[in-house]
């Protein structure tokens, strides 16, 4: 008996250092899914008063775009989502997104997570995750 | 002030008459116009092209600077195209004005860049780019009244890398430059290059490192290694920036510098205050 207790104390110690759950991700930092939701929600609005982005979003499903970013913000923050969308890859596909046009999207992104009240230091934590999908993004 | 004031308000009236702005980069990846007038830091040029033109786009920059300290002031101005974030032309123009002594030197500057690789936030790696300043004294007398081997003009060749790291510094954006010169020059030419003793090419370390604790506020420091072939004492240059960049269309940025001993005279240090305007 003694052994099986200091055995699954053992086992707890280890467990709770080698696989630690942290104790706040992105995404609670945040605010969770309200914020995520709302930063999708005004995402989508500053799209749709840019003249210049909105055109390629004319064919878009917009309500699958609203739930698969999402997702995908969920997901990559560290929420408890999963993102269940095609590749970065596959969906800019064809779309051929320009550099110019790339970097105007971001910076309808950071408008919306002001507007979400998300913090500058959390925007670029936010911003550090998707720079590196980029080159799955433009020129496809 | 009253001139760079006059300038600016001259370009925004050009720019919001004549052109569209070009704004295909992030706001801040154009960094600022260093004092040769590449772009860059302040003392320091980076691997980042004046201008806020992308891959499929045209820039046009104009900067002013101006650093007073004890015994002299450098006023520089110029004008910079970039290309297709590519290629960086430049032209800028020195009035050093030694104050105790009533007289002035002015030398011309051209420059040239190219980036050789990566995005300063977007690559894995750093950006790579290559330089070049040449640059040519409009009377050399001062050069070889101080013993400079060649009074006339100099180039120096430069290799640069930087990158912005992303909410690196406890969730601020951190950017970094670290340069290679190699150079003959005397205090950046002006009083001539090389000496009788010393008229070798030699490298020389450059290096600055700031936060982005805004979109629109950075902070900084800089550093530039600086050769001493007259034996005049000449020193390495430090500053610290506090830049303000508000849009694509300008930016302001104020230092304290120190730049040491120059041509006898020690403990140079003073305000350095720079504008740059942008197409």
């Amino acid at each position: 008996m003694i052994t099986r207790i200091t055995f699954a104390a053992m086992w707890l110690v280890l467990a709770s250092c080698s696989n630690p759950t942290p104790k706040s991700t992105l995404y609670t930092q945040i605010g969770g899914q309200q914020t995520v939701d709302l930063i999708v929600e005004n995402f989508i609005r500053e799209i749709e008063y840019d003249p210049v982005i909105i055109e390629y979003f004319i064919e878009s499903d917009i309500g699958r775009f609203r739930e698969k970013l999402s997702e995908h913000l969920c997901f990559h923050t560290g929420g408890p989502c999963q993102y269940t969308g095609d590749t970065m890859k596959q969906v800019h596909q064809g779309m051929q997104i320009s550099e110019t046009d790339f970097n105007r999207t971001v910076d309808l992104l950071i408008n919306a997570m002001t507007k979400a009240g998300v913090n500058h230091r959390h925007q670029n934590k936010i911003l550090a995750i998707f720079a590196p999908m980029r080159s799955d993004m433009i020129y496809q | 002030m009253i001139s760079v004031h006059k300038a600016l308000s001259v370009f925004a009236l050009f720019t919001s008459c004549c052109y569209a702005q070009t704004d295909g980069k992030l706001l801040s990846t154009a960094g600022l116009t260093q004092i040769e007038g590449s772009g860059g830091g302040g003392l320091v040029p980076w691997a980042t092209l004046a201008g806020y033109d992308s891959r499929d786009e045209i820039s046009a920059s104009v900067f002013s600077t101006h650093v007073s300290v004890d015994d002299y002031r450098l006023n520089a101005w110029g004008a910079a195209v970039g290309l297709y974030d590519r290629v960086e032309l430049s032209v800028a123009k020195h009035y050093f004005d030694l104050t105790s002594l009533g007289a002035e030197i002015s030398q011309n500057i051209v420059g040239a860049k190219v980036r050789l690789y990566g995005d300063v936030i977007y690559s894995d790696w750093p950006q790579i780019a290559v330089g070049l300043q040449h640059k040519t004294l409009s009377d050399g007398s001062i050069a070889a009244a101080v013993g400079a081997a060649d009074s006339d003009q100099g180039t120096d060749f430069y290799l640069s890398a930087t990158k912005v790291h992303l909410g690196a510094a406890a969730g601020y954006n951190l950017v970094w430059a670290v340069t290679a010169r190699a150079t003959k020059a005397n205090q950046l030419g002006l009083l001539g290059y090389g000496s009788a003793q010393q008229d070798d090419y030699q490298l020389m370390m450059e290096a600055s490192l700031g936060v982005l604790l805004s979109r629109e506020w950075a902070v900084g420091i800089e550093y530039r290694k600086k050769p001493d072939n007259l034996g005049l004492g000449e020193d390495d240059w430090y500053d610290a920036f506090v830049s303000y960049i508000p849009n694509k269309n300008f930016n302001l940025t104020a230092a304290w510098a120190n730049l040491g001993t120059i041509a006898g005279s020690q403990q140079q240090r003073g305000l350095y205050l720079s504008v740059t305007g942008y197409l």
